[in-house]
């Protein structure tokens, strides 16, 4: 199907430009392990607070840490989109046959490959540190499925804003904008129990707490596995949208070319 | 000029009729263009910055939507069926289109995935571009190193790697040095020759639009002014341009006084440093023109006999000189 193979077509052009610049890992792994290290730390006595019910702070942090870094990473996926418009790259796709779709699914593809390679990153080095996942290899595969069914709408929805914005501050400005509150209106540093009331009523419709829900329910030792369902419908639902935004924005940028 | 295989002979490869395009800032990029280019040449659109050469090329090749008019590529039409369109044709942008970021040999592996090329066919067809524009030596390397006529090659040998029938080619040297520029003119010339591909060049160059294309159109404020082959717009200006260089400057009035009685000078325009005029015999005329402005009392530091050149032609048919037009105009 020429969806799909314009689709690994573009995601082996992004991957394989990436390796050429293992900085560039390296760069958007430093924020989560910084957050890993010094959150830990900071907040160790946290989990002591009743009604908290987790055994170290580590443990708790760490799949909230793995979802957040997933969603920086969409979010600075539109940054990509601005770069082939800067160079006459996608301008160059759009007076060719190649799927439309593609030109966004293969861009989601790649960045589920390095959200995978961020996540196992992240997780080894929060195992060195001492934290343990009682849901086993099972509780760490759904965090990180957890984590690309989060940055998948929200990167689709960061290339939609790249065609219609086409700057780049614009792109950083609005995510920026976006993501932070997204990141503290959910369960990613608190238990949800502690949280105020208000802001437990926003993690329930922000896909930051369907994810970070998802994974920690996961990750206990006997799972509820309806919640885990019930956040991956409303994920799945979220990437639906997305992707229809995502493509109707091609029009847009077409109108005004 | 070849015979394209796949139309009729004489048939038409683009036809644009009646093309409007106004942005959302208001600007009206084209105004009512009327053009067509037959199978197997290379027609230029010449014209100022800001002309609408690129809109019109943007329309084309389905990149952006005209508001009203037909326009038909390879005997499909733009609007119905712009799949088809993409198919037939090859792009190169005025903004290079290279990911520099990949080498070479990998652009060219994925333009040609993206028509549909495979396996071996799309792994011949690439050496064989990279050989032709020179680029074997190189396709290994990441395109960041290429120089910048080494990048405007790839795209060239990018917009050919599906043999298309129509290729696009939106001012393909800009920002050429002179010696990258005469190359990449003798191999678009051979496009046409070898390949019986058409090409539609867009150019601000008049020497560009002379040197390579077989018919012209010359764009201005969105309207074709004039169009023919190169020779017969430059005929149909009668004689010779005689441009005076003045020693310093000269007043208007001592310089129209001093040039009065001579006959058969034909639009004479004056400023301060020179006096332009049309004369039927350059050679002739500039003796008397010399002697007459020297016993007006201007005195003379060069004089230079030109045949009529497309600035000539711009300058008739656009009312402004053309490199007025082009500072004047928005990009």
């Amino acid at each position: 199907m020429k969806v799909l193979s314009d689709s690994v077509a573009i995601m082996g052009r992004l991957l394989r430009n990436l390796a050429r610049q293992p900085w560039w890992i390296a760069i958007s792994l430093a924020q989560p392990i910084v957050y890993l290290l010094l959150y830990a730390q900071l907040f160790k006595r946290v989990v002591e607070l009743p009604g908290f019910n987790a055994s170290s702070y580590l443990t708790f942090v760490t799949p909230g840490i793995v979802v957040m870094t997933a969603l920086f990473g969409g979010g600075w996926n539109g940054m990509g989109i601005i770069q082939d418009l800067d160079r006459g790259i996608m301008d160059r796709f759009l007076v060719s046959p190649i799927s439309r779709v593609a030109l966004i699914a293969g861009r989601l593809l790649a960045l589920a490959v390095t959200t995978l390679i961020q996540s196992a990153i992240l997780l080894i080095l929060a195992t060195l540190l001492g934290a343990r996942f009682d849901g086993g290899v099972r509780g760490l595969v759904v965090l990180v499925v957890s984590g690309i069914l989060l940055a998948s709408p929200i990167a689709a929805l960061s290339n939609a804003m790249a065609l219609v914005l086409r700057r780049a501050e614009s792109v950083i400005g609005a995510s920026n904008f976006i993501i932070l509150p997204m990141t503290f209106l959910s369960p990613v540093f608190m238990a949800k129990a502690l949280m105020p009331g208000w802001i437990q009523t926003a993690a329930s419709f922000n896909p930051v707490g369907w994810s970070v829900d998802a994974a920690r329910e996961a990750l206990q030792a006997q799972p509820n596995w309806s919640i885990v369902m019930t956040r991956f419908v409303y994920l799945g639902g979220f990437a639906v949208l997305s992707a229809w935004l995502a493509t109707r924005a091609f029009r847009s940028y077409q109108r005004s070319v | 000029m070849g015979v394209d295989p796949d139309l009729p002979p004489n048939s038409l490869a683009i036809e644009a009729r009646d093309l409007v395009k106004v942005y959302p800032n208001g600007a009206r990029a084209l105004d009512g263009l009327t053009f067509s280019v037959r199978a197997g040449t290379i027609f230029g659109l010449l014209g100022p910055n800001g002309a609408g050469k690129s809109t019109t090329v943007k329309i084309l090749t389905t990149l952006s939507r005209a508001d009203s008019g037909v326009a038909r590529v390879a005997g499909l039409d733009v609007l119905e069926v712009p799949h088809a369109v993409r198919q037939a044709i090859g792009c190169v942008a005025q903004k290079s289109g290279v990911d520099i970021d990949a080498t070479g040999r990998e652009n060219l592996s994925l333009q040609g995935h993206v028509y549909g090329l495979r396996g071996k066919v799309l792994r011949d067809r690439v050496d064989a571009l990279l050989a032709r524009f020179g680029l074997a030596g190189a396709s290994s390397r990441v395109a960041r190193t290429y120089s910048g006529g080494m990048q405007r090659k790839l795209d060239i040998a990018m917009g050919l790697i599906h043999r298309p029938r129509v290729l696009f080619m939106d001012e393909p040297t800009t920002g050429l040095d002179p010696e990258a520029r005469a190359d990449l003119w003798e191999e678009i010339a051979r496009l046409s020759r070898q390949d019986a591909i058409t090409v539609l060049l867009t150019t601000h160059y008049l020497e560009e639009a002379d040197r390579l294309a077989d018919r012209l159109a010359i764009v201005d404020r969105g309207r074709i002014v004039a169009e023919g082959e190169p020779e017969t717009l430059k005929g149909e200006l009668f004689g010779d341009a005689v441009q005076v260089e003045f020693d310093g400057t000269a007043p208007e009035s001592l310089v129209r006084t001093a040039l009065a009685s001579l006959t058969g000078l034909r639009e004479i325009l004056v400023d301060p440093h020179h006096v332009r005029a049309r004369v039927d015999h350059g050679a002739t005329a500039v003796p008397s023109m010399l002697a007459a402005l020297e016993a007006g009392g201007v005195k003379v530091a060069s004089v230079r006999v030109a045949r009529p050149s497309l600035d000539d032609v711009y300058l008739r048919y656009a009312g402004r000189s053309f490199s007025e037009a082009d500072q004047g105009a928005p990009r």
